[in-house]
């Protein structure tokens, strides 16, 4: 009897017990667990949204939406206040733009340099070296930029303030380098080797198949590494605050301005009252950035969907 | 003076033409096809070939076979100093192209490769359109001609133009495997090189397109010197002049050109026991 049990298809069911109750229960709360952390991440995010928006809602009840998306003067604590994002929309894109110049090119070369030309070994120390430079706290940049930059551009051009654009902008650039640098390598090392092979084979160049062949092949995954980096100088607060200054005008590179993250800083820290109106433009200028980094994801999107090329 | 070298020249460029318009037999090795002298090639301190010496005759198929592993892929990629695009490899020994050692110092990889084109085992195009995939190598060698002639040109011989002149703008990748591989063939002739390296073209093919490149390569040794890594007996059989057989005896050792000759003679009288066992498909 016992050498019946041994043979295939016919198992004893006497060794063979599976607690098919309490294996299902268990399956079934695990199955909850997940579930409700990973509702409760978006329920947070909804959450914000939702605050952003009433309060949005309290504020337009106040002043009519055209005088906050067209008015060129932004002055909320005044007597006569004035409510025209403007301003603070141009200074966020002025140090953005400065920014996005030093980041994009310089992170993109570097990235091309990591994946096509440096030597293997130093690729592997180089690269980790770079993203760690991702780490640094922005306050430090920020003091960096007012400190020790300002003063050394103030050689250059004479009449430069102390809070200004330019050396804000540069330093959020350099502080976005790595991020363009890191994931646009990522995207140009993932171009399969065949394809640089192909190149070779036509007698290319190694200029020809890295900016002809691969850089175009990577193109999705460089124009992602952009966006990140510009959206992450739109919503760079620290730097901005520290050493652009906080005046809302269109001032130029060299003068102060002040950006809708920089302005959120200097009302939040305050003693602004909850409640009132200036309580109020804290989220509505909180809900405009929200808008446009939305906007810029959607875009790369459409972008990276009409330019990708498959390989 | 000036006189009499001009004609001395003259006579050089006759004869040599002479040779041509004879072909085979009576030029010597070095100015006809390719030839391979101690070739060796190197994984960094991994010896992956062994020695090969090898005459590829001008507008000729030579075939390479072999089991797996042996060696084939990375000897034909030294024929145009591919091998060295990999970080630590490299080859030793002498690759000579119409006489000119492609190993030389001061020889030219770039020139090389295109003088000398390769088509790999998985098709490769380019992230771009049909037409430029087949346009890019030209132009970045600078042609100056009509580029749609040269498009269409190179289309027709890689037998793939009627199934893709109405769509030459979408993407080299919206064809099938087959169309592609046929595409990287056009993409190969538009630089109009001497020598083709196929490597494993057709393994990754269905049967109806391995036949359409097979049709191909029967016009393309009319103008061109190819030489093609298989694993398919009948193929090489059917389409090569001549066959090397590459093979290890023991574990470990490097690979080795264990046998080359005419076709004729590998497949029905070979010289060499392994080779017979191999094309006889007794191993491998």
């Amino acid at each position: 009897m016992s050498v019946q049990a041994g043979r295939g298809g016919e198992r004893d069911p006497n060794l063979w017990r599976r607690n098919v109750r309490a294996s299902k229960l268990r399956e079934r709360g695990v199955t909850t667990l997940f579930a409700a952390f990973a509702y409760l991440s978006i329920l947070t995010t909804f959450g914000i949204v939702l605050v952003l928006i009433f309060e949005t809602i309290n504020f337009f009840r106040q002043v009519p939406i055209f005088d906050y998306l067209f008015g060129t003067t932004w002055r909320p604590g005044f007597a006569r206040a004035e409510f025209g994002v403007l301003p603070l929309i141009y200074g966020t894109l002025l140090t953005t733009a400065i920014a996005a110049a030093v980041a994009l090119p310089i992170g993109l070369l570097a990235a091309i340099y990591l994946s096509e030309y440096a030597p293997t070994g130093l690729r592997r120390w180089l690269k980790p070296a770079l993203e760690i430079l991702a780490g640094v706290p922005t306050v430090v940049y920020g003091y960096f930029a007012l400190t020790f930059l300002t003063p050394l551009l103030g050689n250059v051009f004479t009449g430069i303030s102390t809070f200004n654009a330019l050396s804000a902008g540069l330093i959020m650039g350099v502080m976005i380098i790595p991020t363009v640098a890191s994931v646009s390598e990522d995207a140009i090392y993932a171009v399969p080797r065949g394809l640089r092979e192909g190149g070779y084979a036509l007698g290319a160049t190694k200029r020809e198949v890295a900016t002809r062949i691969v850089v175009p092949a990577a193109l999705s995954g460089i124009a992602a590494s952009f966006v990140l980096g510009i959206s992450r100088a739109v919503g760079e607060t620290m730097i901005v605050a520290i050493a652009a200054g906080n005046l809302a005008q269109f001032g130029g590179p060299l003068e102060s301005v002040q950006t809708m993250t920089a302005y959120i800083v200097a009302v939040s820290t305050g003693e602004t009252a909850a409640g009132t109106i200036t309580y109020q433009t804290i989220f509505v200028v909180g809900a405009t950035l929200f808008v446009m980094t939305l906007i810029l994801n959607i875009l790369s999107i459409i972008f990276v969907r009409r330019f990708r090329e498959t390989y | 003076m000036v006189n009499i070298r001009r004609i001395g020249e003259e006579q050089r460029v006759r004869e040599t033409s002479k040779d041509v318009a004879k072909g085979g037999a009576q030029q010597t090795p070095e100015s006809n096809g390719m030839t391979v002298e101690d070739l060796s090639a190197f994984y960094g301190s991994f010896k992956a070939v062994t020695d090969v010496n090898m005459q590829i005759k001008r507008n000729k198929v030579t075939a390479l076979i072999g089991p797996s592993g042996c060696g084939k892929s990375t000897y034909i990629r030294c024929l145009n100093r591919m091998h060295e695009v990999i970080p630590g490899a490299y080859a030793e020994g002498k690759v000579a192209l119409d006489g000119q050692d492609i190993y030389a110092k001061g020889a030219d990889p770039v020139n090389i490769r295109r003088r000398i084109g390769m088509v790999f085992q998985k098709p490769n195009p380019f992230s771009k359109s049909i037409y430029e995939n087949v346009a890019w190598g030209a132009k970045i060698n600078g042609y100056r001609g009509d580029m749609d002639e040269l498009v269409e040109r190179s289309l027709k011989q890689a037998a793939l133009w009627d199934e893709v002149k109405d769509r030459l703008k979408e993407s080299g990748y919206s064809l099938s495997g087959g169309q592609q591989q046929r595409l990287v063939i056009a993409r190969t002739l538009a630089v109009e090189p001497e020598v083709i390296l196929m490597d494993e073209p057709a393994s990754a093919l269905d049967p109806v397109s391995t036949q359409k490149i097979e049709d191909t390569m029967e016009d393309l040794k009319k103008k061109y010197t190819v030489v093609i890594v298989t694993h398919n007996m009948q193929q090489a059989a059917r389409i090569s002049d001549y066959t090397g057989f590459f093979y290890i005896e023991n574990m470990g050792d490097p690979g080795r050109l264990w046998e080359f000759d005419e076709t004729s003679k590998m497949f029905s009288n070979p010289d060499r026991k392994e080779t017979e066992d191999y094309v006889t498909g007794r191993f491998g």
